[in-house]
């Protein structure tokens, strides 16, 4: 059997600075974070993510920023329902077309949010890693978190995305196909020294996984070896919610999927939060039987 | 094996489907990590236990060299159990020292 190795990811430290741990320190006293939401995988979350955490930091007092890398098939406006007031994107900032606070759209109803689409898919250029950097350097000094939305993907998109960013979350679900491409995107972060990195695990159907027909979340964790952030049950308001243009945690919302990325927001300001385990959620007779059932024998 | 896995097996029914996925993700992974073709794996396989023939007896039936990862390392683990040392070996080793 293999000994256990040291992990290469360790537990996230709230805010990457040299602040000892005992001071107590607001996200605001240090530098800005800026955090790439990946999962490699396409459909998994990771917009939906984006705009969520967005909100959420956001409405807990973060100043954030997000950042939609995905120029190609960009979603994140229409996640947030600002697809109608974006008019310049980070290309025109770059090219000095207009300023950046011409181009970073704020949020109606939560100030604290502005979201900058990294370009359009009529761009005539395509922009290279070295322009997201300079994006990245030029929104920081605005604000606390900026959130970078990848594209799914492992190629030039992804690459470019991850090239501002010095720690990342990974969305994943509980499939292996999902899984399987985790494991390549976590594989080219740790080459690229960004830590931490951790892990959010998505769309949990809670029943299928006391049933074993769905992989666990430690099955996940173990295999992925990354810290879990945040798990969110399979949740049929996120539908309703991005036909609305309103994410979940916009004004309070108490679906178990808003709770599950308000929380998400709260762990990553370092605050502990426990992680509620699935197969335990309902406690009914229904529940003791599949546990019964789950008693191993031999 | 689960209470679950028995009244599946009894009743002829296929077990949960959990599992299997984790196993096969486990497969795949490790193969993913290490970039060795399973073509390549089998030939090396074949090396290592022509190796190891020269020195020992092998039980074949229950020897395996397979690929294993956890904690996102991967290992090539070999698992060979041995009937006896060759007496060739030992031969070889004598007339070394003498």
């Amino acid at each position: 059997m293999l000994r256990p190795r040291p992990r290469r990811c360790n537990f996230p430290t709230p805010i990457p600075s040299a602040v000892p741990a005992d001071v107590p320190v607001s996200v605001t006293a240090s530098a800005p974070r800026t955090i790439l939401i990946c999962s490699g995988k396409g459909g998994v979350g990771k917009t939906t993510l984006t705009a969520n955490l967005g909100i959420a930091l956001a409405s807990q007092g973060v100043r954030t920023a997000v950042l939609d890398a995905d120029f190609g098939l960009r979603n994140l406006d229409l996640l947030l329902g600002l697809e109608n007031r974006i008019v310049f994107t980070a290309q025109e900032v770059l090219a000095g077309s207009c300023r950046l606070e011409q181009a970073m759209v704020k949020h109606k109803q939560e100030p604290n949010l502005a979201l900058l689409p990294a370009g359009n898919p009529r761009m005539l250029e395509w922009l290279k890693p070295e322009d997201m950097q300079k994006i990245v350097e030029l929104i920081k000094p605005h604000f606390d978190v900026v959130l970078i939305d990848a594209p799914a993907g492992i190629e030039d998109g992804f690459k470019n995305a991850a090239a501002a960013a010095s720690e990342a979350i990974v969305v994943t679900t509980p499939e292996v196909s999902a899984v399987r491409d985790a494991d390549r995107v976590i594989g080219l972060l740790n080459v690229r020294n960004i830590e931490p990195i951790q892990l959010v695990l998505n769309r949990v159907r809670p029943k299928m996984m006391v049933n074993q027909e769905m992989l666990g979340v430690s099955d996940v964790t173990d295999i992925l070896a990354l810290p879990l952030l945040g798990l969110v049950l399979e949740d049929e308001q996120v539908i309703v919610s991005t036909n609305r243009g309103e994410p979940l945690t916009l004004n309070g919302g108490k679906s178990p999927a808003a709770v599950a990325y308000r929380n998400i927001a709260r762990r990553l300001q370092g605050e502990t939060i426990p992680l509620p385990d699935p197969t335990q959620l309902n406690r009914g007779l229904r529940a003791k039987v599949r546990q019964l059932l789950q008693t191993k024998i031999f | 094996m689960t209470l679950r896995d028995l009244i599946d097996r009894l009743l002829g029914r296929q077990q949960a489907s959990g599992p299997t996925a984790k196993h096969r993700l486990q497969l795949v992974l490790a193969h993913d990590r290490s970039d060795l073709n399973p073509e390549l794996l089998q030939r090396m396989r074949k090396e290592i236990l022509e190796v190891v023939s020269k020195y020992v007896e092998l039980d074949l039936e229950g020897g395996d060299v397979s690929l294993e990862t956890e904690e996102r390392t991967t290992a090539l683990v070999a698992n060979l159990p041995i009937r006896r040392v060759k007496d060739t070996a030992l031969q070889t080793l004598a007339s070394g020292e003498s």
